[in-house]
């Protein structure tokens, strides 16, 4: 694999959330507004980026019956220095984030990917995939956040623009989220397979 | 090949371990380096809130302590010059509220009319609950100027004075009980002012 095949994966064809159904909790909880799902993508990124790069260093020390241990000690760590970082030093984002940036420990696409691909690769690919996945991660949140924040509050990233009478409230609520987030699966899933269609077709003409 | 994978005891132990330390000790340099901001941006967003609700004020203030419903609230005498009482910022707390608890800064003045409200630390449902917020909605307003011995605080629906936010009556009634602490604390520091 090409290295800028391992960066863009995560962007489209193995996007974490959208393809791979990892990391839902994020995706469904904070999307209520786009400044929160550019704050969350870009603290899971990070926490993504520092662990696949630690875990493919120690890959070949860490023994292969206490990897999972080791591997969420490392992420653990990672996770409680940004949720420090937020803190002190953007107050306002770790007031809207609130609990869920402890809980990107628990978020499946990180403890996944070391699992999947940094304890088997090395440390530049890895760092690429970390970086990779959660970009695309980020840009699901997005997605996700911005049909969720037009809808529901009618503004962009706290811009109002649409009368809070027109609101949607629902958009805003759980449900909300589950609709979105099915949806934009659906659409993705669609031009997926309409793209593969018509490679399979050139293909086949080509023949 | 399988005797190489099963690594000894020893190992798992100390690998685990050594990275338990590596970890630890990252840790600690970084709360060591963000504590003195966190303290502060905290700190801050008290000092604002307290300025806010005794608005006019610019004097000495004096911190207490008083214990209500089995939680310590602090609060914040404003003294007038004269030593006479300003006005009183209760730092106060609700348990009821839609996320479990929110914490308010209300501000009394001698008499006991609420001056202002404001939020301190709560999770409210974004687009609902969170209308507590001033930013949001005109919710908390329409507790300025009132006098809680004549103002029922409870929402209408319960029979009292206070207009809830749609579709956030929970929120509303728990902004409504932590004010009402904040006034039996606030009558509790005004008999010890004055004896």
């Amino acid at each position: 694999m090409s290295k800028v095949k391992i960066l863009t994966k995560g962007f489209f064809k193995e996007n974490p959330s959208l393809i791979l159904v990892l990391g839902m909790c994020p995706t469904l909880a904070v999307t209520t507004s786009v400044n929160n799902a550019i704050g969350m993508g870009a603290a899971t990124t990070f926490v993504l980026l520092m662990s696949n790069l630690i875990i493919s260093l120690l890959k070949n020390v860490i023994p292969d019956k206490v990897r999972i241990p080791c591997f969420i000690v490392i992420i653990a760590t990672f996770v409680s220095i940004v949720d420090l970082i937020i803190q002190g030093f953007v107050p306002a984002l770790s007031e809207s984030l609130g609990v869920f940036i402890p809980l990107i420990v628990v978020n499946c696409i990180v403890l996944g990917r070391a699992e999947a691909f940094a304890s088997k690769n090395g440390v530049i690919d890895s760092i690429l995939d970390g970086l990779g996945m959660g970009i695309g991660f980020t840009i699901s949140l997005i997605l996700v956040a911005a049909v969720r924040e037009i809808l529901g509050a009618g503004s962009f990233m706290g811009f109002q623009f649409i009368p809070s009478d027109y609101n949607i409230l629902i958009f805003v609520l759980a449900p909300g989220a589950f609709l979105v987030l099915g949806f934009i699966m659906a659409l993705m899933r669609h031009i997926i397979n309409r793209v593969t269609e018509k490679r399979k077709n050139k293909m086949c003409a080509a023949k | 090949m399988a005797q190489k994978k099963e690594a000894s005891l020893i190992k798992l132990v100390v690998v685990l371990t050594a990275i338990a330390l590596v970890a630890g000790l990252a840790l600690t340099g970084v709360y060591a380096l963000t504590k003195g901001p966190i303290e502060l941006s905290q700190k801050e967003k008290k000092d604002k809130a307290l300025h806010d609700v005794l608005p006019g004020f610019s004097g000495n203030i004096a911190d207490t302590v008083i214990s209500i419903d089995g939680e310590d609230v602090t609060v914040h005498k404003a003294i007038n010059a004269d030593g006479s009482l300003f006005g009183v910022g209760v730092e106060t707390f609700t348990k009821k509220a839609f996320a479990g608890r929110f914490d308010l800064m209300v501000g009394f003045d001698d008499d006991g009319v609420i001056l202002n409200t404001e939020v301190i630390k709560a999770g409210e449902t974004p687009g609902l609950g969170d209308k507590i917020n001033k930013s949001k909605s005109d919710f908390a307003k329409q507790f300025n100027g009132q006098d809680p011995a004549e103002y029922k605080l409870q929402v209408s629906k319960d029979g009292g004075d206070v207009d809830a936010i749609t579709a956030a009556t929970i929120s509303s009634r728990a902004y409504c009980d932590a004010v009402q602490r904040a006034y039996n604390v606030f009558k509790i520091v005004k008999e010890a002012h004055h004896e």
